[in-house]
Protein backbone atom coordinates (compact mmCIF):
# COMPACT_ATOMS: atom_id res chain seq x y z
CA UNK A 1 0.00 0.00 0.00
CA UNK A 2 1.68 3.16 -1.00
CA UNK A 3 1.98 5.88 1.82
CA UNK A 4 1.24 9.78 1.83
CA UNK A 5 1.67 12.10 4.20
CA UNK A 6 -0.12 15.01 4.86
CA UNK A 7 -2.35 16.86 1.90
CA UNK A 8 -1.08 19.84 -0.04
CA UNK A 9 1.62 20.59 2.09
CA UNK A 10 5.31 19.53 0.14
CA UNK A 11 7.00 22.61 -1.28
CA UNK A 12 7.86 20.68 -4.50
CA UNK A 13 7.60 22.91 -7.83
CA UNK A 14 9.05 22.50 -11.18
CA UNK A 15 9.29 24.73 -14.08
CA UNK A 16 8.02 23.05 -17.27
CA UNK A 17 9.43 25.38 -19.50
CA UNK A 18 12.98 24.53 -18.83
CA UNK A 19 12.72 20.70 -18.15
CA UNK A 20 14.91 19.34 -20.87
CA UNK A 21 13.18 15.60 -19.94
CA UNK A 22 16.78 13.77 -19.46
CA UNK A 23 14.53 11.76 -16.73
CA UNK A 24 17.33 12.46 -13.88
CA UNK A 25 14.33 13.17 -11.69
CA UNK A 26 12.40 10.04 -12.36
CA UNK A 27 15.59 7.73 -11.87
CA UNK A 28 15.96 8.99 -8.49
CA UNK A 29 13.12 9.95 -6.84
CA UNK A 30 11.82 6.95 -4.19
CA UNK A 31 8.16 7.82 -4.19
CA UNK A 32 7.36 8.01 -7.78
CA UNK A 33 6.40 11.62 -8.17
CA UNK A 34 7.10 12.37 -11.60
CA UNK A 35 5.57 11.12 -14.89
CA UNK A 36 6.85 12.16 -18.34
CA UNK A 37 3.95 13.89 -20.21
CA UNK A 38 4.60 15.37 -23.77
CA UNK A 39 9.28 15.18 -23.51
CA UNK A 40 8.97 17.04 -20.11
CA UNK A 41 8.32 15.79 -16.71
CA UNK A 42 5.69 16.60 -14.41
CA UNK A 43 4.28 16.17 -11.03
CA UNK A 44 1.36 13.24 -10.39
CA UNK A 45 1.72 12.68 -6.93
CA UNK A 46 2.92 15.94 -4.80
CA UNK A 47 1.21 13.98 -1.59
CA UNK A 48 3.44 11.38 -1.76
CA UNK A 49 6.84 13.44 -2.01
CA UNK A 50 8.94 13.30 0.79
CA UNK A 51 10.85 16.15 0.23
CA UNK A 52 14.08 14.03 0.02
CA UNK A 53 15.68 16.51 -3.04
CA UNK A 54 17.12 14.44 -4.89
CA UNK A 55 15.35 15.57 -7.73
CA UNK A 56 16.23 19.12 -7.48
CA UNK A 57 19.80 18.35 -6.65
CA UNK A 58 20.07 16.11 -9.77
CA UNK A 59 18.36 18.36 -12.12
CA UNK A 60 21.04 19.36 -14.81
CA UNK A 61 19.13 22.52 -15.80
CA UNK A 62 17.52 23.15 -11.89
CA UNK A 63 14.26 22.98 -13.08
CA UNK A 64 12.98 21.99 -9.93
CA UNK A 65 12.20 23.51 -6.64
CA UNK A 66 11.92 21.91 -3.29
CA UNK A 67 12.39 22.76 0.17
CA UNK A 68 14.12 19.58 1.73
CA UNK A 69 15.05 19.48 5.12
CA UNK A 70 16.22 16.69 8.55
CA UNK A 71 12.46 15.26 9.16
CA UNK A 72 11.49 14.24 12.70
CA UNK A 73 9.86 16.06 15.19
CA UNK A 74 13.30 17.07 16.90
CA UNK A 75 15.08 18.80 14.48
CA UNK A 76 12.52 20.56 13.70
CA UNK A 77 11.90 21.88 17.01
CA UNK A 78 15.66 22.30 16.75
CA UNK A 79 15.11 24.52 14.04
CA UNK A 80 11.92 26.66 15.43
CA UNK A 81 13.83 27.84 18.55
CA UNK A 82 16.88 28.95 16.10
CA UNK A 83 14.51 31.21 14.42
CA UNK A 84 12.75 31.93 17.95
CA UNK A 85 16.14 33.16 19.16
CA UNK A 86 16.79 34.96 15.61
CA UNK A 87 13.58 36.78 15.47
CA UNK B 1 45.15 1.24 1.21
CA UNK B 2 45.77 -2.12 2.09
CA UNK B 3 45.07 -1.68 5.45
CA UNK B 4 41.83 -3.37 4.76
CA UNK B 5 43.85 -6.87 3.79
CA UNK B 6 43.82 -8.08 7.42
CA UNK B 7 40.26 -7.83 7.69
CA UNK B 8 38.25 -11.02 8.29
CA UNK B 9 36.11 -10.66 5.38
CA UNK B 10 38.47 -9.40 2.49
CA UNK B 11 39.27 -12.93 0.74
CA UNK B 12 42.39 -11.95 -0.95
CA UNK B 13 44.46 -9.25 -2.14
CA UNK B 14 44.48 -8.43 -6.05
CA UNK B 15 47.73 -6.72 -7.62
CA UNK B 16 45.93 -3.72 -9.99
CA UNK B 17 47.64 -0.77 -11.83
CA UNK B 18 46.69 0.89 -9.31
CA UNK B 19 48.41 -1.12 -6.54
CA UNK B 20 47.06 -3.58 -4.14
CA UNK B 21 43.36 -4.22 -3.49
CA UNK B 22 41.43 -6.42 -1.41
CA UNK B 23 38.93 -8.76 -2.43
CA UNK B 24 35.94 -8.99 -0.02
CA UNK B 25 34.13 -12.58 0.66
CA UNK B 26 30.60 -12.68 -0.62
CA UNK B 27 29.39 -14.90 1.83
CA UNK B 28 28.86 -13.49 5.18
CA UNK B 29 30.38 -15.26 8.15
CA UNK B 30 29.04 -16.33 11.38
CA UNK B 31 30.89 -13.59 13.03
CA UNK B 32 29.53 -11.13 10.38
CA UNK B 33 26.14 -12.03 11.45
CA UNK B 34 26.52 -11.86 15.10
CA UNK B 35 28.25 -8.61 14.89
CA UNK B 36 25.91 -7.44 12.70
CA UNK B 37 23.54 -8.39 15.49
CA UNK B 38 24.77 -6.58 18.41
CA UNK B 39 24.81 -3.38 16.16
CA UNK B 40 21.16 -3.52 15.75
CA UNK B 41 20.65 -3.93 19.24
CA UNK B 42 22.63 -0.39 19.56
CA UNK B 43 25.71 -2.26 21.35
CA UNK B 44 28.86 -1.70 19.35
CA UNK B 45 27.49 0.92 17.11
CA UNK B 46 30.40 3.06 17.30
CA UNK B 47 33.28 1.03 15.59
CA UNK B 48 31.31 -0.03 12.80
CA UNK B 49 32.98 1.72 9.85
CA UNK B 50 34.99 0.03 7.44
CA UNK B 51 38.13 1.92 5.60
CA UNK B 52 37.18 3.64 2.50
CA UNK B 53 38.89 3.50 -0.38
CA UNK B 54 38.66 0.39 -3.32
CA UNK B 55 37.47 -3.67 -2.97
CA UNK B 56 36.67 -5.77 -5.70
CA UNK B 57 34.33 -8.88 -5.89
CA UNK B 58 35.24 -11.76 -7.63
CA UNK B 59 37.64 -11.36 -9.85
CA UNK B 60 37.22 -7.72 -12.02
CA UNK B 61 39.05 -6.51 -14.62
CA UNK B 62 39.02 -3.43 -16.59
CA UNK B 63 36.17 -3.24 -18.03
CA UNK B 64 33.99 -4.33 -14.43
CA UNK B 65 31.09 -2.09 -13.10
CA UNK B 66 32.06 0.40 -11.08
CA UNK B 67 29.34 0.16 -7.37
CA UNK B 68 29.55 3.24 -5.04
CA UNK B 69 28.86 3.18 -1.54
CA UNK B 70 28.99 4.08 1.99
CA UNK B 71 31.57 2.65 4.51
CA UNK B 72 28.92 1.05 7.23
CA UNK B 73 30.00 -2.29 7.46
CA UNK B 74 26.06 -3.23 7.53
CA UNK B 75 25.96 -1.56 4.77
CA UNK B 76 28.90 -3.09 2.78
CA UNK B 77 27.19 -6.85 4.53
CA UNK B 78 24.13 -6.02 2.76
CA UNK B 79 25.86 -5.32 -0.68
CA UNK B 80 28.69 -8.26 -0.81
CA UNK B 81 25.86 -10.73 0.27
CA UNK B 82 23.51 -9.85 -3.09
CA UNK B 83 26.59 -9.42 -5.14
CA UNK B 84 28.29 -13.06 -5.01
CA UNK B 85 27.60 -13.46 -9.12
CA UNK B 86 28.19 -9.95 -10.62
CA UNK B 87 32.39 -9.41 -10.76
CA UNK B 88 32.47 -5.62 -10.30
CA UNK B 89 34.78 -3.04 -8.17
CA UNK B 90 33.36 -1.45 -4.93
CA UNK B 91 33.99 2.04 -4.35
CA UNK B 92 33.72 3.14 -0.19
CA UNK B 93 33.07 6.61 0.09
CA UNK B 94 34.12 7.96 4.09
CA UNK B 95 30.81 7.79 5.17
CA UNK B 96 32.37 7.74 9.33
CA UNK B 97 30.31 4.43 8.91
CA UNK B 98 27.00 5.99 8.62
CA UNK B 99 24.34 4.19 6.00
CA UNK B 100 24.04 5.54 2.29
CA UNK B 101 20.65 7.41 3.20
CA UNK B 102 21.42 9.54 6.35
CA UNK B 103 25.00 10.11 4.58
CA UNK B 104 23.68 11.30 2.00
CA UNK B 105 21.12 13.49 4.11
CA UNK B 106 24.03 14.81 6.20
CA UNK B 107 26.25 14.88 2.97
CA UNK B 108 28.98 13.03 3.98
CA UNK B 109 27.81 10.84 0.76
CA UNK B 110 28.24 13.61 -1.60
CA UNK B 111 30.00 15.00 -4.86
CA UNK B 112 32.68 16.43 -3.02
CA UNK B 113 33.69 12.44 -1.20
CA UNK B 114 33.49 11.35 -4.77
CA UNK B 115 35.54 13.29 -6.42
CA UNK B 116 38.23 12.95 -4.05
CA UNK B 117 37.91 9.28 -3.19
CA UNK B 118 38.33 9.20 -7.61
CA UNK B 119 41.38 11.14 -6.83
CA UNK B 120 43.07 8.66 -4.18
CA UNK B 121 41.72 5.84 -5.51
CA UNK B 122 43.32 6.73 -9.52
CA UNK B 123 39.68 4.78 -10.51
CA UNK B 124 40.37 6.44 -13.73
CA UNK B 125 43.58 4.36 -13.99
CA UNK B 126 42.13 1.06 -13.20
CA UNK B 127 38.66 0.83 -15.71
CA UNK B 128 38.22 1.69 -18.92
CA UNK B 129 34.72 2.74 -18.77
CA UNK B 130 33.67 6.12 -17.63
CA UNK B 131 30.59 4.82 -15.20
CA UNK B 132 29.75 4.55 -11.93
CA UNK B 133 27.03 2.85 -10.35
CA UNK B 134 25.35 4.62 -6.95
CA UNK B 135 22.53 3.50 -4.86
CA UNK B 136 19.31 5.41 -5.90
CA UNK B 137 18.84 6.47 -2.07
CA UNK B 138 22.40 8.46 -2.10
CA UNK B 139 20.74 10.86 -4.55
CA UNK B 140 19.79 13.60 -2.34
CA UNK B 141 23.52 14.04 -1.53
CA UNK B 142 24.98 13.82 -5.04
CA UNK B 143 24.86 15.89 -8.36
CA UNK B 144 25.28 13.51 -11.03
CA UNK B 145 25.86 15.89 -13.78
CA UNK B 146 28.49 17.78 -11.47
CA UNK B 147 30.67 14.38 -10.95
CA UNK B 148 30.40 14.16 -14.80
CA UNK B 149 31.52 17.73 -15.27
CA UNK B 150 34.64 17.51 -12.61
CA UNK B 151 35.17 13.77 -13.14
CA UNK B 152 34.17 12.79 -16.47
CA UNK B 153 32.88 9.44 -14.98
CA UNK B 154 29.01 9.65 -16.02
CA UNK B 155 26.32 8.73 -12.96
CA UNK B 156 23.74 5.93 -13.13
CA UNK B 157 21.57 5.31 -10.16
CA UNK B 158 20.54 2.04 -9.49
CA UNK B 159 18.29 0.28 -7.56
CA UNK B 160 16.80 1.28 -3.79
CA UNK B 161 17.25 -2.64 -2.58
CA UNK B 162 21.00 -4.36 -2.97
CA UNK B 163 19.12 -7.64 -4.02
CA UNK B 164 18.18 -5.82 -7.20
CA UNK B 165 21.53 -5.42 -8.13
CA UNK B 166 21.72 -8.34 -10.35
CA UNK B 167 18.69 -8.16 -11.79
CA UNK B 168 19.24 -4.36 -12.74
CA UNK B 169 22.75 -5.32 -14.94
CA UNK B 170 20.64 -7.95 -16.28
CA UNK B 171 18.23 -5.49 -17.50
CA UNK B 172 20.98 -3.16 -19.15
CA UNK B 173 21.09 -1.34 -16.11
CA UNK B 174 17.44 0.17 -16.29
CA UNK B 175 15.12 -0.06 -13.31
CA UNK B 176 11.96 -0.42 -13.53
CA UNK B 177 9.34 0.76 -10.81
CA UNK B 178 9.33 -1.75 -8.10
CA UNK B 179 13.43 -1.24 -8.13
CA UNK B 180 13.31 2.42 -7.67
CA UNK B 181 10.59 2.49 -4.84
CA UNK B 182 10.92 2.63 -1.27
CA UNK B 183 8.13 1.78 0.59
CA UNK B 184 7.75 0.94 4.45
CA UNK B 185 6.10 -2.62 5.19
CA UNK B 186 5.56 -3.95 8.48
CA UNK B 187 8.97 -5.63 8.85
CA UNK B 188 10.85 -2.26 8.09
CA UNK B 189 8.30 -0.39 10.46
CA UNK B 190 8.58 -3.41 13.05
CA UNK B 191 12.65 -3.22 12.93
CA UNK B 192 11.97 0.28 14.00
CA UNK B 193 10.22 0.01 17.40
CA UNK B 194 13.06 -1.15 19.46
CA UNK B 195 14.86 1.77 18.57
CA UNK B 196 11.44 4.24 19.56
CA UNK B 197 11.12 2.41 22.34
CA UNK B 198 14.77 2.86 23.99
CA UNK B 199 14.28 6.15 23.65
CA UNK B 200 10.69 6.13 24.97
CA UNK B 201 12.05 4.25 28.47
CA UNK B 202 13.99 7.85 29.60
CA UNK B 203 10.37 9.19 29.97
CA UNK B 204 8.47 6.16 31.19
CA UNK B 205 11.35 5.89 33.94
CA UNK B 206 11.32 9.69 35.06
CA UNK B 207 7.27 9.14 34.40
CA UNK B 208 7.21 6.12 36.99
CA UNK B 209 9.64 7.65 39.64
CA UNK B 210 7.47 10.60 39.70
CA UNK B 211 4.46 8.77 40.26
CA UNK B 212 6.42 6.50 43.02
CA UNK B 213 7.43 10.28 44.35
CA UNK B 214 3.64 11.56 44.01
CA UNK B 215 2.28 8.36 45.78
CA UNK B 216 4.98 8.60 48.42
CA UNK B 217 4.07 12.26 49.32
CA UNK B 218 0.68 11.70 49.58
CA UNK B 219 -0.01 8.61 51.44
CA UNK B 220 3.66 8.86 53.30
CA UNK B 221 4.80 5.39 52.19
CA UNK B 222 6.57 4.50 49.30
CA UNK B 223 4.30 1.58 47.39
CA UNK B 224 5.49 0.33 44.20
CA UNK B 225 2.28 -1.60 43.86
CA UNK B 226 0.27 1.21 44.05
CA UNK B 227 2.52 3.61 42.19
CA UNK B 228 2.54 1.15 39.01
CA UNK B 229 -0.93 0.72 39.10
CA UNK B 230 -1.26 4.50 38.79
CA UNK B 231 1.42 4.78 36.07
CA UNK B 232 -0.17 1.71 33.55
CA UNK B 233 -2.63 4.14 31.64
CA UNK B 234 0.86 6.53 30.88
CA UNK B 235 2.29 3.47 30.07
CA UNK B 236 -0.37 2.59 27.81
CA UNK B 237 -0.26 5.65 26.26
CA UNK B 238 3.54 5.45 25.10
CA UNK B 239 3.49 2.15 23.71
CA UNK B 240 0.13 3.25 21.75
CA UNK B 241 2.42 6.06 20.35
CA UNK B 242 5.58 4.03 19.92
CA UNK B 243 4.33 0.32 19.36
CA UNK B 244 0.81 0.41 17.91
CA UNK B 245 0.79 3.41 15.36
CA UNK B 246 4.02 2.59 13.51
CA UNK B 247 2.26 -1.54 13.38
CA UNK B 248 -0.83 -0.24 12.24
CA UNK B 249 0.47 2.89 10.33
CA UNK B 250 -1.26 2.54 6.77
CA UNK B 251 -4.36 1.17 8.46
CA UNK B 252 -5.24 4.24 10.63
CA UNK B 253 -7.49 5.97 8.10
CA UNK B 254 -6.03 9.90 8.50
CA UNK B 255 -2.91 11.10 7.52
CA UNK B 256 -1.76 13.21 10.12
CA UNK B 257 0.55 11.54 13.01
CA UNK B 258 -0.29 13.32 16.02
CA UNK B 259 -4.38 12.68 14.78
CA UNK B 260 -3.46 8.49 14.35
CA UNK B 261 -2.04 8.96 18.28
CA UNK B 262 -5.25 10.64 19.20
CA UNK B 263 -7.07 7.77 17.47
CA UNK B 264 -5.15 4.78 19.05
CA UNK B 265 -5.36 6.89 22.34
CA UNK B 266 -8.87 7.09 22.42
CA UNK B 267 -9.31 3.23 21.58
CA UNK B 268 -6.92 2.95 24.70
CA UNK B 269 -8.71 5.16 27.19
CA UNK B 270 -11.55 3.62 26.28
CA UNK B 271 -10.18 0.30 27.53
CA UNK B 272 -8.65 1.75 30.84
CA UNK B 273 -11.84 3.75 31.66
CA UNK B 274 -13.19 0.38 31.78
CA UNK B 275 -10.66 -1.87 33.80
CA UNK B 276 -10.03 1.13 36.32
CA UNK B 277 -13.35 2.64 36.26
CA UNK B 278 -12.15 6.07 38.49
CA UNK B 279 -14.06 9.07 39.51
CA UNK B 280 -15.34 11.72 36.89
CA UNK B 281 -12.55 13.86 37.70
CA UNK B 282 -9.74 11.26 37.77
CA UNK B 283 -11.13 9.43 34.32
CA UNK B 284 -10.97 12.74 32.25
CA UNK B 285 -7.45 13.73 33.62
CA UNK B 286 -6.66 10.14 32.88
CA UNK B 287 -8.26 10.21 29.09
CA UNK B 288 -6.45 13.49 28.45
CA UNK B 289 -2.91 12.02 29.59
CA UNK B 290 -3.55 9.08 27.07
CA UNK B 291 -4.74 11.47 24.69
CA UNK B 292 -1.86 14.00 24.27
CA UNK B 293 1.03 11.64 25.40
CA UNK B 294 0.17 8.87 22.24
CA UNK B 295 -0.52 11.46 20.24
CA UNK B 296 2.81 13.17 21.09
CA UNK B 297 4.58 9.95 20.11
CA UNK B 298 3.10 9.11 17.28
CA UNK B 299 4.47 12.47 15.88
CA UNK B 300 7.85 11.44 17.01
CA UNK B 301 7.53 8.66 14.74
CA UNK B 302 7.54 10.95 11.62
CA UNK B 303 11.65 11.31 12.37
CA UNK B 304 11.76 7.45 11.27
CA UNK B 305 9.32 7.18 8.38
CA UNK B 306 10.73 6.22 4.89
CA UNK B 307 7.73 9.05 3.64
CA UNK B 308 7.40 11.74 5.77
CA UNK B 309 7.90 15.55 4.42
CA UNK B 310 9.96 18.23 6.90
CA UNK B 311 7.24 20.95 5.63
CA UNK B 312 4.38 18.38 6.87
CA UNK B 313 6.19 17.64 10.34
CA UNK B 314 6.79 21.51 10.75
CA UNK B 315 3.07 21.95 10.16
CA UNK B 316 2.30 19.14 12.70
CA UNK B 317 4.28 20.61 15.19
CA UNK B 318 2.99 23.96 14.80
CA UNK B 319 -0.28 22.68 15.29
CA UNK B 320 -0.32 20.04 17.93
CA UNK B 321 2.30 21.21 20.26
CA UNK B 322 0.94 24.39 21.45
CA UNK B 323 -2.28 21.64 22.29
CA UNK B 324 -0.84 18.86 23.31
CA UNK B 325 1.81 19.97 25.89
CA UNK B 326 -0.87 21.92 27.80
CA UNK B 327 -3.00 19.42 27.78
CA UNK B 328 -0.75 16.67 29.24
CA UNK B 329 0.56 19.09 31.84
CA UNK B 330 -3.23 20.00 32.82
CA UNK B 331 -3.78 16.94 33.18
CA UNK B 332 -1.10 15.12 35.17
CA UNK B 333 -1.69 18.59 38.05
CA UNK B 334 -5.30 17.72 38.06
CA UNK B 335 -4.48 14.23 38.53
CA UNK B 336 -2.22 14.83 41.58
CA UNK B 337 -4.56 17.25 43.00
CA UNK B 338 -7.76 15.26 42.96
CA UNK B 339 -5.38 12.34 44.63
CA UNK B 340 -4.82 15.09 47.01
CA UNK B 341 -8.61 16.20 47.60
CA UNK B 342 -9.43 12.23 47.26
CA UNK B 343 -6.67 11.67 50.31
CA UNK B 344 -8.50 14.78 52.44
CA UNK B 345 -12.00 12.74 52.33
CA UNK B 346 -10.33 9.91 53.72
CA UNK B 347 -8.59 11.43 56.51
S1 LIG C 1 12.05 15.55 -3.18
FE1 LIG C 1 12.46 13.34 -3.21
S2 LIG C 1 10.44 12.41 -2.91
FE2 LIG C 1 10.08 14.53 -3.49
S3 LIG C 1 9.83 14.47 -5.68
FE3 LIG C 1 11.98 14.92 -5.32
S4 LIG C 1 12.96 12.94 -5.33
FE4 LIG C 1 10.76 12.53 -5.12
S1 LIG D 1 15.79 16.25 -14.06
FE1 LIG D 1 15.15 18.31 -14.62
S2 LIG D 1 15.45 18.40 -16.81
FE2 LIG D 1 15.56 16.24 -16.28
S3 LIG D 1 13.47 15.52 -16.61
FE3 LIG D 1 13.60 16.10 -14.45
S4 LIG D 1 12.92 18.26 -14.41
FE4 LIG D 1 13.35 17.74 -16.54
Amino acid sequence: MKMRYLRNTVSLSIDRESCIGCEMCIAVCPHDVFLMEAKKVTIIDRDACMECGACARNCPVDAIRVESGTGGVIPVLEEMMKKGKAD
Amino acid sequence: MTSAAGLPWVQRVKETPVGEVPIVRTRLELRDRLQNFLVRLGINRERYAVPPGLYGIGDPDADSPVLVTSNYKLTLDALRKELAAVTCWLLVLDTHGINVWCAAGKRTFSTTEIVGRLEATRLEALVRHRTLVLPQLGASGVAAHLVHKTTGFRVVYGPVRARDIPAFFHNKMKKDRDMRTVRFPLRDRLVLIPLELVLALLVLVAGFLLVAAADWILHGILDFGTAFRDFVPFLGAVLAGCVLVPVLLPLIPVRSFALKGLIVGILLAALIEWAYSPSLVDGIATTVLILSTSSLFALFFTGSTTFTSVSGVRREVRIAFPVLIPLLVASILVGLISKLVALHHIS
